[in-house]
C-alpha cells in the first residue's frame, strides 16, 4: 500500500520533531519518547491503523491463495485430454449470490449507522447482515447436498472438483466472517467506540462478497 | 558513553591476512581445476552440432562469470587486507552515484547480452520442429526402464491401450493387438540410431516423471505422463553412449539407465531387419 | 516528561508463570528465541541427515548407525534427500533468519515495544512447531519418510504407496507439515509487514530503517504472496491423494501394470504452483542474510553502507523479479520453450540487483577500518560465498546450458552455496552479532574464530568440487552412482567432499558449545559492545519486556552514521538529537 505508507511517512516525520531522543549512553530519563507514542500498555500500544493495515495485508494473502486456485482452474480446464465436463452450477447459487450481495449493502448501512452514533440502527443492520451470512452458508450446504443427490461428488470430474474446492475454501473463509460478525454483534457497544473492529470486519466481509461474485462468474462463464 | 573504540588497531593483521589468503587460494584452485582438468571435471565431447553450440555458450558464460568471479573475489580479498584496522580513520562516504550507474549498466549489458546470445543453441532444438524425413522413435519410460519403439516398415506406430499394459507378459507399452499398424512395431530396451541422420524422439511416460538425458548430445528432456514431447538431434559420431534418467522417479531412480548406439546407416538397416524378424 | 503523564509509564508487566513467560509467551523476544531454538534443533537434524547421505555416497555398502536394517537402501537414501531438503529449507533457512532474528530485532530496530499482533505471533510460532512435529513424525510412520524430494513432484507424490515406500503416510505428513508451515508463515508475514508499516518510532522513515529491517520487510512481502500459493497447491495435492480427484494426475497412468483411476490432470501444474512459491522461497532464505551482511559490514568497517538507497532498492528489485522467474526450474519439464526463453532473460536480469549488492558490499569495505570480529568474518564469508554461488546461477539460467547441467551436482553446488551456506553464514553472523544483546553476554571470540575458519574452508571444500562433479555428469539424487559408466572416476572427488563435510559438521560442535557455554560464562556485554548505531543498542542487554523500559526513542538520522567527519566519536546512534550529537563534535 504505497499510498498509506506515504501518509504515514508524513505523519511520522511531523510528530518526530517534537519528541526528544533518548541518549545512547543510558536509558535514563534524559530524553522522552515521541510525543504521540501511546506507551506500551495493553492493546493501546498498537495504533488503530495497524489493524486496518493488517487486514489489508491479510486480504492480499488470501487473494493470492484464491488466485492460485483460479489459475489452476484455467490451466486445468484448457489441458489437452482434460476430461473436462462443463458444469452446471446448482440454481440455488443465484439466490445465495443475491443474499451475499444484499449482505454487503446491509453491512454498509450498519457501518454508516455506527458512524452516525446510532447504536440501535447499527445493531439492527449488523444483525441482518449476520443472518444473511448464515443464510448464504446454509444455501451453500444445500447446493452441495443437491449435487451429491445428483451423484456429483468431489472426484466426479475436474469441474466438480474445482466447484467443491472453490465453494469449500470460500465457505470456510466466510464462516470466519460470520463468526466475526457474531463476535461484534454480542460485544457491548462501549467496547466498540473506536470503530476499528467494525471497520476491519466490514473490509473482510466486502472482500469475501466480491471474491464470491468473481468465483461465481468464473464458474458460470468460464466453465 | 564510550568515546572511542577499545583496542582498536590490535589483532587485525592476522585474520585479515588469513582471510585474504584463503580467498586467493580458493580462486587459484578453482581457476586451476577449470584450466588443467586434474580430475574429470568436464563433460565428454559433444556429438551433435547443437551440442557444440551449447558448449560454445557455456564457454562464453564461463568467460564472463569467470572474470566477474576473479575480479570480485580478489577485490574482496584486497579490501580485506588493505583496509584492515591499523588505527587509521575510515574514509567517510555514503556512496557514489556514478559508480552505481556504471556497474548497474555494465551488468545489465553483460548479463542480458549473455542471456540473449544463448537463444540460438536453445532455438535450434526447441523452436523448430523435426525435418519431415527424420527417423521417429518413441521413448516410453516407466519405473525404472526405458523402452524404445520403432514404427517398423509401415512407418506407422500402432495404437496404445493403457489397459493392456503388462510388462510381465511382454507388452510393456500396452500395444493393442487389434491395430494392424502395431503388428510390425519394434520395441527394444536400448536406442539404436543411424549416424548423420536426424532423429525425432517422442518422449512419454507411463507413470511418474522421468527424464531422457545423454551427456554427449547435450540434450535433456523430462518425460511427463499425459504428454508426448518431441525433441530431435543429429548425432555425428558413431559410438555407444549412456542414457540416464535425471528426474527423481522413485527408489530405482539411480539404476534407471539405457544406452544410445549411434551406428552406420548399413548397421542401422541390419538392426531394423533383425529386430523386425525377432518380434 | 509530560507525554508520559497520561500513560503513566505504563510498563508491560512481565508474566510470572513459567508457561506464560517461556512457553506461550506473546513477547516477540521470547518468540524469536523459540524460533531460533527450533531452527537450531532442525539444523542439527538436517546436518546429521546430510552426513548420512555423504557417507552413503562414498561407502554404499557400509553398515550405518541410525539406519534401520543397517545398510542403507535406495529408498532410505531418497527419504534422507527429501527430509534434508525440507527441513533445511523450511525449518532452518526460513525459520532462523526471519522467524528468529526478524522477530527479535525488527520491533527493536524500529523502536517498537512489540510486534503489531503479539498473539498472532505466538500462534504463528506454535503452528510452525506443529509443522515440525509433523515432518519429524514422517520418519516413524509405516513406510517411512517420503522419497519424492523437497519439491514433491507429482505423480510420484500424488498416488500413494504404489509409487514407492514412503509415498503413503509419510508423503501425507509431508504435505500436512508444509501446509501448516504455509499458514504459520502467512500469519508471520502479516505481522512483520503491519509492524514495519505502522509501528515505526517517530522519525524512523523508510529510508532510515536499517537494511536488516528492509531485508525482513521484503522477505515478509514475498512470504505473504508466495506461501498462499503453495498452500493452495498442497490442498489440491492432498485431495488428489486422498479424495480421488485429478488435479495433477493425468489419465492412463500405469504403475506396476496397474491402470490408475485418474483423468486429465497436469503434472506441470503442480510444478508451476510449487515453483511460483519455490523461487521466492530462495529469496526468503537469503534476503535477511543480505540485510545482516550489509548491517554488519558497515558496523565493523566503521563506514556507512555504500549506496544505502541502492541497497534498499536492490532488495526490492530482487523481491519483485523473484516472482517472475519461477519457470527457470522448468526449462526441460515440457513447458513451452518460448516461455522458457522468456524466463531465462528475466532470470539473467535478477543478476543485476544481486551484482549491485555485491559491488556495494565491497564499496562499503573500501576505505574502511575493518575490525575482524566474528560477526564480521561471517559477513565477509557471506559475500564471498554469495558471489561464488550466485555466478554459477548465470549458467543455469540459460536453457541451452541447462541442457547439460540440469539435475546434476552442479545445481546442488549452486544452490547450496548461494542459498544454503551463504544464508547460514548470514545466520551465524547475526548470532555472533546479536547474542550479546539477546543474552547480555559475549560469545567467546577465539572459539568463534576457530568456528569460522573451519566453516569457511569447509564450505568451499564441500561445494566447490561439487561443481566439477556436476560438469562431468554426476546426477543428483542417485542413491548409488557407482553403476554408471562414468561415475567410478568421480568417487575420489566424492570422498574428498565427504571428508570435508564431516570435518565441517564436527566444527559446528564448537559453535554449539560456544553458544551454550557463553549463556552462563560469557563476559558481560553491556549495552553497546560493538559501538553500533541502531536502536537495539541503546537499550539494555537483554532488553526489558517492553524493549525500551518505557523510554521510547525518536529517530533523527540514518542507520549507519559511522566515522562522520567532525565528530570525536566514530558512531552516532540514530536516536541522538542534533543537540546531543553536537556535544560529540
Amino acid at each position: 500500500m504505497p499510498g498509506s505508507t506515504v501518509t504515514d511517512e508524513v505523519e511520522l516525520i511531523g510528530t518526530g520533531r517534537g519528541g526528544g531522543g533518548g541518549s545512547s549512553g543510558d536509558s535514563g530519563n534524559s530524553g522522552g519518547g515521541g510525543d504521540d507514542w501511546k506507551g506500551p500498555s495493553g492493546s493501546a500500544r498498537v495504533p488503530q491503523r495497524a489493524y486496518v493495515t493488517g487486514m489489508t495485508i491479510a486480504l492480499a494473502g488470501i487473494l493470492m491463495f484464491f488466485m492460485a486456485l483460479v489459475s489452476a482452474y484455467i490451466v486445468r480446464k484448457d489441458m489437452p485430454n482434460s476430461a473436462w465436463v462443463p458444469f452446471n452450477v446448482p440454481r440455488i447459487l443465484w439466490l445465495n449470490t443475491l443474499i451475499l450481495i444484499a449482505s454487503s449493502f446491509t453491512l454498509a448501512r450498519s457501518r454508516s449507522r455506527f458512524l452516525a452514533n446510532d447504536s440501535a440502527g447499527f445493531r439492527h443492520w449488523w444483525g441482518v447482515t449476520t443472518i444473511l451470512g448464515i443464510f448464504f452458508l446454509a444455501g451453500q450446504v444445500i447446493a452441495w447436498r443437491q449435487l451429491a443427490a445428483a451423484g456429483v461428488f468431489l472426484s466426479t470430474n475436474p469441474a466438480s472438483s474445482f466447484f467443491y474446492v472453490f465453494t469449500a475454501a470460500h465457505g470456510l473463509h466466510l464462516l470466519g466472517g460470520v463468526l466475526a460478525l457474531l463476535f461484534i454483534a454480542f460485544r457491548p457497544t462501549h467496547r466498540l467506540t473506536k470503530g476499528t473492529a467494525t471497520e476491519v470486519v466490514s473490509m473482510y466481509w466486502h472482500f469475501m462478497d466480491g471474491l464470491w461474485v468473481f468465483l461465481f462468474l468464473l464458474l458460470l462463464l468460464g466453465r | 558513553m564510550r568515546l572511542s573504540n577499545r583496542n582498536s588497531s590490535s589483532g587485525s593483521a592476522a585474520p585479515a591476512a588469513m582471510l585474504a589468503a584463503l580467498i586467493v587460494i580458493m580462486v587459484a584452485a578453482t581457476v586451476y581445476v577449470f584450466a588443467a582438468n586434474p580430475f574429470p571435471s568436464r563433460p565428454p565431447a559433444a556429438i551433435t552440432s547443437v551440442g557444440l553450440l551449447v558448449d560454445h555458450q557455456y564457454f562464453l558464460t564461463l568467460c564472463v562469470t569467470g572474470t566477474v568471479f576473479i575480479l570480485s573475489q580478489l577485490g574482496l580479498a584486497y579490501a580485506i587486507w588493505r583496509f584492515r584496522d591499523r588505527g587509521q580513520a575510515a574514509h567517510f562516504t555514503r556512496g557514489n552515484n556514478t559508480m552505481e550507474m556504471i556497474w548497474t549498466t555494465a551488468t545489465i549489458v553483460l548479463f542480458l547480452g549473455l542471456g540473449l546470445m544463448g537463444r540460438k543453441a536453445w532455438a535450434e532444438v526447441r523452436f523448430t520442429p523435426a525435418e519431415a524425413n527424420a527417423v521417429q522413435v518413441e521413448v516410453t519410460t516407466n519405473q525404472f526402464v526405458f523402452n524404445f519403439r520403432y514404427p517398423g516398415p509401415d512407418g506407422q506406430f500402432g495404437r496404445l491401450d493403457p489397459t493392456q499394459v503388462s510388462a510381465s507378459t511382454g507388452n510393456p507399452l500396452g500395444l493393442d493387438p487389434k491395430d494392424p499398424a502395431g503388428k510390425d512395431d519394434i520395441v527394444v530396451p536400448t536406442l539404436t540410431v543411424p549416424v548423420d541422420h536426424q532423429i525425432e524422439l517422442l518422449i512419454r511416460s507411463q507413470d511418474v516423471i522421468h527424464n531422457f538425458y545423454v551427456r554427449e548430445l547435450r540434450l535433456q528432456q523430462d518425460a511427463v505422463p499425459g504428454m508426448v514431447i518431441p525433441i530431435h538431434f543429429t548425432a555425428n559420431q558413431i559410438g555407444h553412449y549412456e542414457i540416464m534418467c535425471t528426474q527423481l522417479c522413485g527408489l530405482g531412480h539411480y539404476r534407471m539407465r539405457s544406452f544410445l548406439d549411434v551406428v552406420s546407416e548399413a548397421d542401422y538397416q541390419n538392426f531394423l531387419k533383425q529386430q523386425g524378424a525377432s518380434q | 516528561m509530560s507525554s508520559h503523564a497520561h500513560t503513566g509509564h505504563a510498563v508491560v508487566v512481565e508474566p510470572s508463570g513459567f508457561i506464560r513467560k517461556y512457553i506461550f509467551s506473546i513477547d516477540h523476544k521470547v518468540i524469536g528465541i523459540q524460533y531460533f531454538l527450533l531452527a537450531l534443533t532442525a539444523v542439527c537434524v538436517g546436518i546429521v541427515l546430510s552426513l548420512l547421505m555423504r557417507f552413503h555416497l562414498v561407502y554404499p555398502g557400509a553398515h550405518l548407525p541410525l539406519v534401520s536394517g543397517g545398510i542403507m537402501t535406495p529408498e532410505q537414501y531418497l527419504a534422507l534427500v527429501t527430509m534434508h531438503g525440507t527441513i533445511m529449507v523450511f525449518f532452518v533457512l526460513t525459520t532462523a533468519p526471519q522467524g528468529g532474528f526478524g522477530n527479535y530485532f525488527l520491533p527493536i530496530q524500529i523502536g517498537a515495544p512489540d510486534m503489531a499482533f503479539p498473539r498472532l505471533n505466538m500462534l504463528s510460532f506454535w503452528v510452525t512447531f506443529l509443522a515440525f512435529v509433523a515432518i519429524i513424525a514422517a520418519f516413524v510412520v509405516p513406510g517411512g519418510a517420503p522419497i519424492s524430494g523437497w519439491t514433491g513432484y507429482t505423480p510420484l507424490s500424488g498416488m500413494g504407496e504404489v509409487t514407492g515406500p514412503g509415498e503413503g503416510m509419510g508423503q501425507t505428513l509431508w504435505i500436512v507439515s508444509i501446509s501448516l508451515f504455509c499458514l504459520a508463515s502467512l500469519l508471520g508475514a502479516l505481522n512483520f509487514i503491519a509492524t514495519t508499516i505502522d509501528l515505526r518510532a517517530p522519525g524512523m522513515t523508510l529510508f532510515r530503517m536499517p537494511l536488516t529491517v528492509w531485508g525482513w520487510f521484503v522477505t515478509a512481502i514475498l512470504g505473504l504472496l508466495a506461501f498462499g500459493v503453495l498452500l493452495a497447491g498442497g490442498i489440491l495435492l492432498l485431495l488428489d491423494r486422498s479424495a480421488g480427484t485429478s488435479f495433477f494426475l493425468p489419465a492412463g497412468l500405469v504403475v506396476n501394470d496397474q491402470l490408475q483411476p485418474h483423468s486429465g490432470g497436469s503434472p506441470l501444474l503442480w510444478q508451476h504452483l510449487f515453483w511460483f512459491f519455490g523461487h521466492p522461497e530462495v529469496y526468503i532464505a537469503i534476503l535477511p542474510g543480505m540485510g545482516v551482511a550489509s548491517h554488519v559490514l558497515s558496523t565493523f568497517s566503521r563506514k556507512p553502507v555504500f549506496g544505502y538507497r541502492a541497497m534498499a532498492m536492490a532488495l526490492c528489485a530482487i523481491g519483485f523479479l523473484g516472482f517472475m522467474v519461477w519457470g527457470h526450474h522448468m526449462f526441460l519439464s515440457g513447458m513451452s520453450p518460448y516461455s522458457g526463453f522468456a524466463f531465462s532473460v528475466l532470470t539473467m536480469s535478477i543478476g543485476v540487483p544481486s551484482a549491485i549488492k555485491t559491488f556495494n558490499w565491497i564499496g562499503t569495505l573500501w576505505g574502511g577500518k575493518i575490525q575482524f570480529k566474528s560477526p564480521m568474518l561471517f559477513a565477509l564469508g557471506f559475500v564471498s560465498l554469495f558471489v561464488s554461488g550466485g555466478l554459477s546461477g548465470l549458467f543455469l539460467a540459460q536453457p541451452a546450458v541447462d541442457n547439460m547441467l540440469h539435475a546434476t551436482y552442479y545445481v546442488v553446488a549452486h544452490f547450496h552455496l548461494v542459498m544454503g551456506v551463504a544464508a547460514i553464514f548470514g545466520i551465524f553472523s547475526a548470532t555472533y552479532f546479536w547474542f550479546p544483546k539477546m543474552f547480555g553476554r559475549m560469545m567467546s571470540e577465539p572459539l568463534a574464530k576457530i568456528h569460522f575458519w573451519f566453516t569457511f574452508v569447509g564450505a568451499y571444500c564441500i561445494f566447490m568440487p561439487m561443481h566439477f562433479v556436476g560438469l562431468a555428469g554426476g546426477i543428483r539424487r542417485y542413491a548409488d552412482a557407482t553403476g554408471t559408466t562414468y561415475a567410478g572416476v568421480l568417487q575420489p572427488v566424492h570422498m574428498f567432499m565427504t571428508y570435508a563435510a564431516f570435518i565441517t559438521g564436527a566444527a559446528q560442535l564448537i559453535f554449539l558449545f560456544n553458544f551454550f557455554w557463553s549463556l552462563k560464562h560469557g563476559a558481560i556485554a553491556g549495552k553497546n559492545p560493538w559501538n553500533a548505531t541502531t536502536l537495539e543498542w541503546i537499550t539494555d542487554s537483554p532488553p526489558p519486556i517492553d524493549n525500551f523500559g518505557g523510554d521510547y526513542p525518536s529517530v533523527y538520522r540514518g542507520p549507519y552514521e559511522f566515522s562522520v567527519p567532525g565528530y570525536r566519536q566514530d558512531f552516532i546512534p540514530q536516536n541522538l538529537t542534533p543537540e546531543q550529537a553536537a556535544l560529540l563534535k
